[in-house]
């Protein structure tokens, strides 16, 4: 009883140690690809390659002053980032790393992601509202409606998904892509919707309105210094993990091998690979394409992503009623 | 032993959200202590072994719902409402307390009856996941109440797109085919002018 | 002409014109990076460049500046104070030279406007401070100046001689 306690609270200090490493190394990821995009180098100066740099900036950010603004709503301007960080964190509870190595393999893993996700709304709201200032206030309001918007289409697609694995468990939805991966099949489009779903959902470029710095100063986060906003910052990037690892999973095969015989590589190293490469195209998108303007975020988001998601669960379902669960 | 740790504290959050959210001034607080009242209440049913309701409860309501209610309230005025009540509000109050009173006289009622969630609906024992178990109820022997909540929500959407949606004519929008539509060489000449003569 | 337009918004819904976008940048990944080292590669400077101040002595070690105050006049910003007054040979020169750092915009009219080519704008762009008082220079400071950036403002100045 008291060792299960103990095993769970070490899993969770491992994830957390796993993720927060992660996500302080994506920063410096991100700067090395944009900077390769950009024909620069990236940062190259502390520690070899620059990989040291994620270490001086968290220093840097440590030792900074937290300023309240003076009309702000202190406690829940503090708990935004909070929330933000604890979601980002929590929805690691239920990603399988490999095969068995998953801290809670609970039944409706899918609606887990898609419920905490749903919950990081309000980190953004509530930052945007406790900063009692109109900048962070109309990224509030640009974040709610985005990200509820794109919600209901990865709803959709994720139900795609599950018809064609037959479960809400996570780990049973990467078994069932043994014969072959979701992208390699009717699928491969709801995986490039899912794609830009979720660069809405994280307020990634091209979709980052709600901090659209060249209208809305910082957006929801303009009043942020220091650590707290170090943790929204973080909290941004962890996420961007998640959703990485959400699309290995469903689509990519999570911890399995491309071929058979390259199997005795550790599933956990694929699914690392899966994520970086995920990762990869995150920021690519980010070094290419210009911002989008708001209202044809919002079309595609209704018009397009809506009906055609909606559209392929009757596919899917018509497909799996006709060939049974899996690719086969 | 955890289990009931975890059900009082669930249920202590709830019943403090829940008081809050009626006793706050600030409607913003009062709106995200009703969150939080929806998040405890979705624990409480993981609780009970109801993951799949949680899950959407958690999506719809709090994820969806609620979400809409803050966007209203955060676009109200923010100062807290006068203390003294209009003449309209101090005659609805009795009215209020009664029906209140006949709400928490159910609950009691059930609660204290020999009537438990058995009784209601039945306990099925099975093996796999709720989730199925609830699809398979849903779309087989509920088949015809659950399509026509699904036709009652759509004439609610359907209503509220028709009470609201006004085409403004002053408002130019983009008409994005005919922008894509376009090309250089039909809008566009490129002609070369001398000095001193111009464009005719 | 209807199917050209049909294959443009094929296109579009395709998102076929952003994978083209998206090509252009994965192939500038592999280009060599143009990025210069900076603290230690540095690019090339023009003769011209216009940095730093120096105030600028005769090979005997007198001091150039004679204390005309053109620069002062022409100053737009209004950085440089001067106060003229004699040396000890009656000769005249600056008593006070002082440029303000912080409201200088090193549009280089000084030197355009000096006669004598005591006060000259040198290579060094680098004297950032942690404060602003260290950005007030004195007379001293610029005459350090000068004696430090010596021959390369020598150099420079000859160069511009043989272009004109």
């Amino acid at each position: 009883m008291l060792w299960d306690i103990f095993w769970i609270l070490a899993g969770v200090a491992c994830i957390i140690a796993v993720v927060l490493g992660a996500t302080s190394y994506l920063t410096w990821y991100e700067r090395k690809v944009l900077g390769l995009i950009q024909v620069r180098k990236g940062p190259n100066i502390v520690g070899p390659f620059g990989l040291l740099q994620p270490v001086a900036d968290g220093i840097k950010v440590l030792c900074k002053e937290t300023i309240f603004p003076a009309r702000a709503h202190v406690p829940l301007f503090i708990f935004a980032p909070v929330l933000t960080f604890f979601l980002a964190l929590a929805s690691w509870a239920v990603v399988p790393f490999d095969k068995g190595l998953v801290l809670a393999d609970i039944n409706v893993g899918v609606l887990y992601i898609l419920a905490l996700s749903s919950l990081s709304v309000y980190a953004l709201i509530i930052a945007g509202w406790a900063s009692n200032a109109k900048y962070p206030f109309l990224g509030a309001l640009r974040a709610a409606a985005q990200m509820i918007s794109y919600e209901v289409s990865i709803g959709l697609i994720f139900v795609c998904v599950l018809l064609f694995a037959g479960s809400l468990n996570l780990s049973r939805i990467v078994e069932a892509q043994k014969d072959g991966w979701f992208v390699f099949s009717l699928l491969f489009p709801m995986m490039i919707l899912f794609f830009v779903a979720a660069l809405a959902e994280t307020n990634r470029s091209p979709f980052d309105l709600p901090e659209g710095e060249s209208e809305l100063v910082g957006g929801f986060n303009t009043e942020y210094s220091s650590m707290i906003f170090a943790m929204f910052f973080l909290g941004e990037y962890a996420n961007m993990i998640l959703v990485s690892a959400m699309i290995s999973i469903l689509f990519l095969g999570g911890w399995l091998a491309p071929f058979e015989g390259l199997s005795f590589i550790p599933g956990f190293v694929w699914f690392a690979a899966k994520i970086a490469l995920c990762l990869f195209v995150f920021l690519w998108v980010r070094g290419t394409l210009p911002r989008y303007r708001y209202d044809q975020l919002m079309r595609i988001g209704w018009k397009f992503f809506l009906p055609v998601s909606l559209f392929w669960v009757v596919i899917s379902a018509t497909w799996v009623l006709w060939r049974g669960y899996g690719v086969g | 032993m955890i289990e009931a740790v975890i059900f009082y504290m669930f249920a202590f959050v709830l019943m403090a959200a829940a008081a809050a959210c009626v006793s706050v001034r600030q409607p913003v607080l009062a709106v995200l202590s009703l969150i939080l009242c929806f998040f405890n209440a979705a624990g409480l049913m993981v609780l009970l072994g109801a993951e799949f309701l949680a899950f959407v409860v958690l999506i719809v309501y709090v994820g969806a719902v609620a979400v809409l209610f803050l966007f209203v309230v955060m676009m109200l005025d923010v100062r807290a409402p006068a203390a003294e009540p209009k003449k309209r509000q101090r005659f609805l109050r009795p009215a209020f307390a009664v029906v209140t009173a006949i709400l928490f006289l159910e609950i009691l009622v059930v609660v204290f009856s020999s009537l438990s969630a058995s009784d209601v609906a039945p306990v099925i024992e099975a093996d796999f996941e709720n989730t199925r178990l609830l699809g398979q109820v849903l779309y087989t022997d509920y088949i015809y109440p659950f399509q026509m909540a699904g036709l009652l929500l759509l004439v609610g959407m359907i209503g509220a797109m028709a009470l609201t949606l006004t085409k403004r004519k002053e408002v130019k929008r983009q008409k994005l085919w005919d922008q894509l539509d376009r090309r250089a060489g039909e809008v566009l000449e490129v002609r070369s002018v001398k000095t001193g003569e111009g464009l005719l | 002409m209807a199917w050209d337009r049909a294959l443009y918004r094929i296109k579009y819904i395709l998102g076929l014109d952003m994978i083209a976008g998206l090509w252009i940048t994965l192939r500038y990944v592999f280009k060599k990076p143009v990025t210069l080292n900076y603290p230690y590669e540095k690019g090339p400077l023009s003769p011209r460049f216009r940095g730093e101040h120096a105030l600028r002595r005769y090979p005997d070690g007198t001091e150039r500046c004679i204390a005309c105050k053109l620069c002062e006049a022409v100053c737009p910003a209004l950085a440089i104070t001067i106060a003229a007054g004699q040396a000890d040979n009656g000769a005249r020169v600056a008593l006070r030279y002082d440029i303000d750092m912080t409201k200088c915009i090193n549009c280089g009219l000084c030197q355009e406007v000096c006669p004598v080519e005591a006060i000259v704008e040198g290579p060094n762009f680098e004297y950032a401070t942690w404060s602003h008082e260290e950005l007030i220079y004195d007379k001293a400071r610029l005459l350090a100046n000068g004696e430090r950036w010596e021959s390369l403002l020598a150099a420079d100045l000859a160069a511009e001689r043989k272009n004109a």
